[in-house]
């Protein structure tokens, strides 16, 4: 396969580009998916696509195909070099300088050697199993929306014309259970999952069957409460999904266009002295690592935030030259053209259990889940619809819904006044418990 | 070849897949039959040929183009609640034999049934034939509208810093073939342009955007000048929130104006009546049928057959035609919206809302275009009716959570209403309601329906699909906006 790159990218310079890069994946997916004990859906899935990059002097275009028949990757060629013909020259595009580019490609060990050997009738089994130990919690579980069981495999390579070529190959495994409690008439569901690249490293069945119970349990009996300014404690799940936020806003192409709250900002203050917030893409066996990025630039261990201070921005190589700053190595490639991705991004850990962050609210919002898209990357205005369970007394009392939370993204942090120990590594980000010391919580 | 021409080659989807890739109507025919046959209760086939293309202007030059082309099939069994699904994006008979064999293999420990001939009763519709579909029309004009965008908004005021616009096109060709032996295919285009607006004062930066579309040509935004049009809106919404203050927080009247506002419906109802969460009975309108959940004055439908419509389609991604779905009835719950697996195991029919985002997904219920009919009262007056309130006008997104029926959409444009007045643009904000609630608190309805411009992407378990919504403007009395002035 890696000589269809290297060919593609020799045909293209002699069709006129002046540079290049090629990208390919190959991947084969499943899932299986039961719900009360019956299976519901099996599916099976191969594909591939082939993303070609040309640069035509300062122009440049994408084009991308999953037909990698020969006519149909020498079409690929003639319409990416007709669309750069079109676009504006811009002086800053192009690829990275060669001597950017990763020397060596570090295996971190992203692929499961034994565990895609599972059968359909084991991962039947295992879907089987976390739904039934949900199932099992407790009487109020009544119901269920299922439990899949999924797992892919790929292999990624990456070439340009001025003489990388790079692959790797990775798997992923997700068990995830969605039941649903009832009890005088209300219905609340709610969901657990784990997400491993090696098999062996997903929690147990039982397990997030269990969690996931206990996850809908706690939301029955849920109200709304009075619109008030009070302490929120996020838990770990939506604290990642606040540090998505300020990642997000720290991306290349947010700033040069001018449409991220932290333009400007570099090297200030911009949370609490507590914030450090790292992006890791070299650690071995983690979900977001790879040993290149989209441009082939070797991924390392960034601080985006250090004790508060807005330390590194996300950059490709592109959004990068555009700020006057080198690349971060946070390219991401996908059949569009070039992007920014984090890799393992983490809020690090503070001293506090999550119990005492808890116990330190007098009154208070306990946030267990968000929804809704109401965060404006422009100004960092915050508001989002919330569930989760209002805090008397540093006690957890009972369960609250239909409210909003809102703020903004930057006094928030700067508002973080404690932030838990419970760092756990379960997903892409990560976040521990996360207390900001003011919010308006809008109910009745 | 050059980019573009692709399409134009193209007739009829059954010629199309057979010219390509040698798959005759008769070999999918045998495909499904001898795979399948005595084994599953329904199996179908799904060709589908794919181009997108999306110019982006930055900066005041277009400095990215990018053209995809898809190509797959997807094959599934069905047994009672079971699902077999393989797909494959290698288009050859010895694929989708093995994809076969891999989708029937759920089926086979189950009870043998012969498979239902489901013949649909309806005719496809003809909805959006164009002479020129989007992907096939000229980039050049392409690039000229973008430039053109770019200089009418910085034209219209020195605050604005920039202006970033795009315009996305695509073509879908789709054949279905079921196993009781009939196909139906479909060639469905597809355009939208979407503007960007950020302008600064002072130090403050703020961003609006707007955009529209359809089954429609490229001609569409030239016409009525409606290029123009978005320009206008996109960019007054960035300067008016530049003055914004913050929003109210609490429960509150809320009038919301017609057309894209919509999307409440899209949320609160729209998504509970999907067939598959009322048969699971994970729903909040689970039982509910015949049962009042709405004022009377409110009714609402979906309706997959509106000419050029985003979400409209000639047949569903199952072969079904589409139609008009009366969902709530004078406040009436009245209808699902339904895939074949779901009205099988339902005794219902089929609606045509069997949808997908591509070969690499099965079916499953989703809505076309949502909206409210009209009503009696005139839209000024309905503004007029409340002392203390917010007009929303423009949104963002919005999700459901379908079990307790808990929604959001957030507002990026409304305004404080005072003794009947707008005074005040807000910033946007959050709000949250019940949807087998909130429609029983409308308490006027417009005569303005307006249906949304053409822009809506609905996602449901990782599938996205492009869908429309309308609202006349109606006035609701209590819900809560997640503002922070308390």
């Amino acid at each position: 396969m890696d000589e269809l790159l290297t060919g593609l990218l020799e045909r293209t310079r002699r069709r006129g580009a002046s540079e290049a890069d090629a990208y390919l994946v190959d991947e084969r997916h499943s899932s299986v998916r039961v719900r009360l004990g019956e299976v519901e859906t099996v599916t099976h899935a191969r594909g591939q696509r082939l993303a070609l990059r040309v640069f035509a002097g300062k122009a440049s275009a994408s084009a991308s195909t999953s037909d990698l028949s020969r006519d149909s990757v020498e079409r690929l060629i003639d319409e990416a070099v007709a669309l750069a013909r079109l676009t504006a020259p811009d002086p800053v595009a192009g690829l990275p300088e060669p001597g950017e580019c990763a020397g060596t490609i570090p295996d971190l060990g992203l692929k499961d050697p034994v565990g895609h050997a599972l059968t359909p009738e084991e991962k039947i089994a295992l879907a089987r199993q976390a739904e039934a130990a949900a199932l099992d919690a407790d009487p109020r579980i009544t119901n269920s929306e299922g439990a899949e069981f999924f797992e892919r495999q790929a292999r990624y390579a990456y070439a340009t014309s001025h003489g990388f070529l790079g692959a790797y190959e990775t798997s992923s495994f997700s068990l995830t259970v969605s039941p649903v409690a009832s009890s005088n008439g209300e219905r609340q569901g709610d969901s657990w999952y784990t997400l491993a690249r090696r098999r062996e490293r997903l929690d147990p069945p039982e397990q997030v069957g269990r969690i996931a119970a206990q996850r809908a349990l706690r939301r029955l009996g849920a109200r709304k409460v009075k619109t008030a300014e009070v302490p929120v404690v996020f838990d770990p799940e939506t604290a990642a999904s606040l540090i998505r936020g300020l990642a997000g806003a720290a991306a290349g192409p947010a700033l040069y266009r001018g449409t991220s709250f932290l333009l400007n900002r570099l090297g200030t203050p911009i949370a609490a002295p507590g914030v450090t917030l790292v992006d890791d893409g070299t650690l071995p066996g983690a979900l977001g690592s790879r040993p290149f990025d989209g441009e082939g630039l070797p991924v390392r261990k960034t601080a985006l935030v250090a004790g508060g201070r807005l330390d590194s921005y996300l950059l490709d190589t592109y959004s990068g030259r555009k700020l006057g700053l080198p690349s971060t190595h946070h390219a991401l490639r996908d059949g569009a053209g070039v992007g920014v991705a984090t890799t393992n991004l983490y809020l690090a850990p503070g001293a506090a259990s999550p119990e005492e962050l808890i116990g330190s609210v007098k009154s208070g919002l306990y946030v267990t889940e968000l929804i809704g898209f109401g965060v404006n990357m422009v100004t960092g205005d915050y508001s989002r619809g919330a569930v989760g369970l209002w805090i008397e007394n540093g006690e957890l009392a009972y369960p609250v819904e239909e409210v909003t939370v809102a703020g903004n993204l930057l006094t928030m942090f700067q508002a973080v006044d404690g932030i838990g120990n419970d760092l756990v590594m379960r997903d892409r980000t990560s976040a521990p418990t996360v207390r900001v010391a003011r919010m308006v919580v809008a109910g009745e | 070849m050059t980019p573009g021409s692709v399409t134009r080659e193209i007739e009829r989807p059954e010629r199309f897949f057979e010219n390509r890739f040698g798959l005759t109507s008769s070999l999918l025919e045998r495909l499904l039959g001898s795979a399948l046959a005595g084994r599953v209760e329904d199996a179908d086939l799904f060709l589908e040929y794919r181009v997108n293309e999306e110019l982006v202007l930055e900066e005041g030059a277009v400095k990215k183009a990018s053209r995809h082309v898809s190509q797959g099939a997807g094959v599934r069994a069905q047994s009672g609640e079971r699902t077999g699904y393989a797909h494959t994006d290698e288009v050859s008979l010895p694929s989708l034999e093995e994809a076969a064999r891999q989708a029937r293999a759920i089926a086979e420990r189950a009870a043998t049934s012969a498979i239902v001939p489901v013949k649909p009763d309806r005719r496809p519709h003809d909805l959006y034939s164009l002479a020129v579909p989007p992907v096939a029309a000229d980039l050049s004009k392409k690039t000229a509208l973008l430039e053109r965008i770019d200089k009418a908004a910085r034209a219209a005021d020195p605050r604005v810093r920039q202006v970033i616009a795009a315009v996305s096109s695509e073509d879908q060709i789709i054949l279905i073939a079921t196993a009781s032996g009939w196909t139906v295919g479909d060639v469905r285009p597809l355009t939208r342009l979407s503007i960007t607006v950020v302008a600064e004062e002072q130090g403050r930066r703020e961003v609006g955007t707007y955009g529209g579309g359809g089954r429609v040509p490229l001609d569409f935004f030239l016409e009525e000048e409606r290029w123009k049009r978005f320009t206008a809106v996109a960019t007054n919404q960035a300067l008016l929130k530049l003055r914004a203050v913050d929003a109210p927080a609490g429960t509150l009247t809320v009038v919301l104006g017609p057309g894209w506002p919509g999307i409440l419906l899209h949320e609160a109802v729209g998504h509970g009546l999907e067939g598959d969460f009322n048969r699971k009975k994970v729903s909040a309108f689970s039982g509910r049928m015949g049962e009042r959940v709405a004022s009377a004055l409110v009714t609402v439908v979906d309706d997959g057959t509106l000419p050029n419509r985003r979400g409209s389609l000639n047949v569903d991604d199952e072969g079904t035609a589409t139609g008009r779905n009366v969902l709530i009835e004078h406040g009436v719950l009245r209808g699902y919206m339904q895939d074949r697996l779901n009205a099988r195991l339902m005794g219902m029919a089929p609606t045509g809302n069997g949808r997908r985002e591509s070969f690499a997904y099965p079916p499953m219920p989703r809505m076309t275009n949502t909206f409210m009919l009209a009503g009696q009262d005139d839209p000024e007056e309905i503004i007029r009716s409340v002392p203390y309130g917010l007009y929303a006008v423009a949104f963002g997104g919005g999700q459901v959570d379908i079990t307790n029926g808990k929604f959001v959409f957030s507002a990026s444009e409304a305004y404080l209403i005072e003794d009947g007045k707008l005074t005040a643009p807000v910033k946007g904000a959050t709000l949250i309601g019940n949807g087998p609630d909130v429609l029983t608190r409308v308490s006027r309805v417009g005569h303005d329906l307006k249906l949304d411009e053409g822009v809506g992407t609905c996602g449901k378990d990782g599938q996205s699909v492009p869908v429309g919504v309308g609202l006349p403007t109606i006035r609701v009395d209590g819900i809560t906006v997640g503002g922070t002035q308390v």
